[in-house]
């Protein structure tokens, strides 16, 4: 590592490494701020075959999951459901990489990342408590929208319905682990939609003047409830955005779960060296609409679907797996079998739970109550 | 004891509190080499350093933001806000989420934070350095907001406010920062968050008031002991949450009460207050609740005429009294 006034120290700061190309500001005008790090990226095979089983497992389950609590919205059930199909080979590689190259990390997360807080710890039967507002419901007492609240016991904040708000949060807390002088690399998840935010930008700026250790992990499905990518920015890909940050910034397949497993481990390995923040933009797929709320069809070509649904991350690793002999036939039937009975019996038991007790209304407005 | 502006004893509740936790720390704009345009952390810098006195971006939205971050993250910021005609843009991370992260998380979390502001006008600061944004931040379950009017108070309450495990909006009038002085004890104290303070005893009117009005009631109420009238000044100091029996005590017993501010009547603190008094002493109440507050227009204008025109002075004060005692 090269760090400024070092003799060894380049004079330009271009990381190249492999096919991605890490576009660094050569231009950064502050003298002192130019950095290189010799960081290679993460070999494909360090994911192993255990590690890619076991995302599978979790994305069975999520998938699974998923596709239930949308069944029980339909039945009038679930309140309200925003998927994550399509996204989950991006979240998983993401958690997988934070927790093999950073494991103090923290996540900030957003609406869609039932992958990322499925592989945290949050078990189906508490996810299933939120969608049906059930006592018992972990992350904010069934006061908020599923997924949101908290478990700092399982390393994330999704607190917010706000569009961005966490954004900032996020770097504030690697200000903290920064001042603490902790090892902990933050992540922050958010969609394409999110990146308009003026927070968005403002937190980015600050992330990165600070040189402080956060991913910002993008998931950009090209669509905004109905606004498509088009109408959300006038550049190509989002992660272009990071050159005006001085940050790294790299575009990455986000249903693939091995090139989202290196682009990911790339960024965390560089924010955990001190390297600073970087944005790992995924190219991901929204199969379904915004949420259980949104009508797509008056927006979306049903073929652009259909086209997307060739890249399901879930299909992508499952061919992966038994291509190259990984998974077997059996084991298959057997995974997805023991994603079934797990899903169905948290139904179970999040339908027979009861909804919280009218006197938690007054609870926890501050310290007082 | 020493005598000290509003300004020195807010530098040196932070001071005091920043060498005795290494957990708290400021950022804002232009706090670190400056030390803040009002001078709030002059010399902060060379004392605690640069990871603890953080000079943001022109960038307010974030600066509350990042904020409530690292309080989430076990840190107890101070925040400033330049002024707080610029506070709008931290609406959203103030009333939007520092307020709702307790409930929202059902108790998991919390945001032990300050944001500072210099409020209030009658400095000639004109639309865009003389508003008063209380009644909105007060208005938000969630939030605590304070106003202080005096150096004892000011420093007492900021302390507090960065000792406390939730969200403070600590509003400091910023003609009181070089006009008031007063004295501060040496030792360490704090002021309860929740606390109004009788700040004159009297008995035929009570005045309820905060911040710069405090002052201007003040000798509203040594006027009118000259006339033989003898009025009651009631400093409600915390402005969420508010403290109701000291306010409905005093007009008990005065049975007369003028609700005072420099922020515009509707909706306002002021309504509260009324409201409070309406239902819960009505039957000690010899006259109709009065107020004297700012008029109904977007914020003090520039021009002395017109500002003068804006501000409720010790005159407008006396004269509101006058008629309530004669009611």
């Amino acid at each position: 590592m090269y760090w400024a006034g070092a003799p060894n120290a380049p004079k330009t700061s271009r990381i190249t490494r492999g096919a991605q190309r890490w576009v660094w500001d050569n231009r950064r005008t502050m003298a002192d701020a130019e950095l290189q790090i010799d960081l290679p990226d993460a070999p494909a095979d360090s994911l192993t075959t255990e590690d890619l089983l076991d995302i599978y497992a979790t994305m069975l389950l999520v998938r699974t999951l998923d596709e239930r609590v949308w069944a029980m919205n339909r039945q009038g059930k679930a309140a309200i459901v925003a998927s994550s199909q399509g996204h989950e080979a991006a979240q998983l590689a993401s958690v997988w990489a934070l927790r093999k190259s950073a494991p103090d990390f923290f996540c900030f997360t957003y609406y869609r990342d039932l992958a990322v807080t499925t592989a945290l710890g949050l078990t189906a039967e508490e996810s299933l408590r939120g969608f049906l507002a059930r006592d018992g419901e972990p992350l904010s007492g069934a006061r908020q929208f599923p997924q949101h609240g908290a478990a700092p016991e399982l390393k994330f904040i999704n607190h917010s319905n706000v569009i961005g708000t966490h954004v900032p949060q996020a770097v504030g807390w690697a200000l903290g682990v920064k001042m603490r002088g902790e090892d902990t690399v933050v992540a922050c998840f958010f969609g394409d939609g999110t990146t308009s935010q003026g927070e968005v930008h403002e937190a980015m700026n600050f992330a990165s003047i600070h040189r402080l250790p956060i991913v910002f992990f993008v998931e950009n499905n090209k669509y905004a409830i109905s606004v498509p990518m088009s109408r959300q920015m006038a550049i190509e890909r989002y992660a272009l955005r990071a050159e005006g940050y001085a940050m790294p910034g790299t575009t990455v397949d986000g249903t693939d779960v091995r090139a989202s497993y290196q682009a990911a481990s790339t960024a965390v390995r560089l924010a955990a060296m001190g390297g600073g923040p970087s944005i790992v933009e995924f190219d991901v797929e929204r199969y379904l609409p915004h949420t259980s709320d949104d009508d797509d069809t008056v927006y979306r070509d049903p073929a652009e679907i259909e086209e997307a649904k060739k890249r399901d991350p879930l299909e992508k690793l499952h061919a992966l797996l038994s291509g190259t002999g990984m998974l077997s036939e059996e084991r298959d039937a057997a995974m997805k079998k023991r994603a079934r009975d797990e899903v169905n019996v948290a139904t179970d038991v999040a339908e027979a739970a009861p909804f919280p007790s009218d006197e938690d209304v007054f609870r926890h407005v501050t310290s007082e109550t | 004891m020493a005598v000290v502006t509003v300004i020195e004893a807010i530098r040196d509740a932070m001071r005091e509190e920043m060498q005795r936790d290494g957990s708290v720390f400021v950022m804002g704009e232009d706090v670190g080499r400056r030390g803040g345009v009002f001078l709030a952390t002059r010399d902060f810098l060379d004392e605690f350093g640069e990871q603890r006195v953080v000079d943001t971006p022109l960038a307010e939205a974030s600066i509350a933001g990042i904020a409530v971050g690292a309080a989430l993250s076990g840190l107890r910021p101070i925040a400033e806000v330049q002024f707080a005609d610029f506070i709008w843009p931290t609406v959203n991370q103030m009333i939007g989420e520092a307020a709702r992260i307790r409930y929202g998380s059902n108790g998991k979390l919390n945001v032990p934070m300050v944001l500072r502001s210099p409020y209030g006008g009658h400095v000639r600061g004109g639309l865009y350095h003389s508003q008063s944004v209380e009644s909105y931040f007060a208005h938000t379950p969630g939030l605590k907001v304070v106003a202080p009017a005096t150096p004892y108070d000011a420093k007492g309450l900021l302390k507090a406010a960065i000792r406390d495990d939730d969200p403070v909006i600590v509003l400091e009038h910023k003609r009181t920062y070089r006009s008031v002085r007063g004295d501060t004890p040496d030792e360490d104290y704090v002021v309860p968050i929740g606390s109004a303070e009788v700040k004159r005893e009297g008995t035929d009117a009570s005045v309820i008031t905060y911040g710069l009005t405090l002052h201007y009631s003040m000798q509203a109420a040594a006027e009118l002991e000259n006339d033989g009238v003898s009025v009651e000044v009631v400093d409600l100091r915390t402005l969420r949450p508010l403290d109701t029996e000291t306010v409905l005590e005093s007009v008990r017993k005065t049975s007369k009460a003028l609700v005072v501010h420099e922020d515009n009547a509707a909706v306002s603190v002021g309504s509260e207050v009324s409201a409070l008094i309406a239902e819960h002493a009505f039957e000690y109440l010899d006259a109709p609740v009065m107020r004297c507050a700012g008029p109904e227009i977007p914020a003090m204008p520039f021009a002395p005429t017109l500002e003068a025109a804006y501000m409720p002075t010790a005159e407008k004060i006396a004269a509101k009294l006058r008629e309530l005692v004669a009611y």
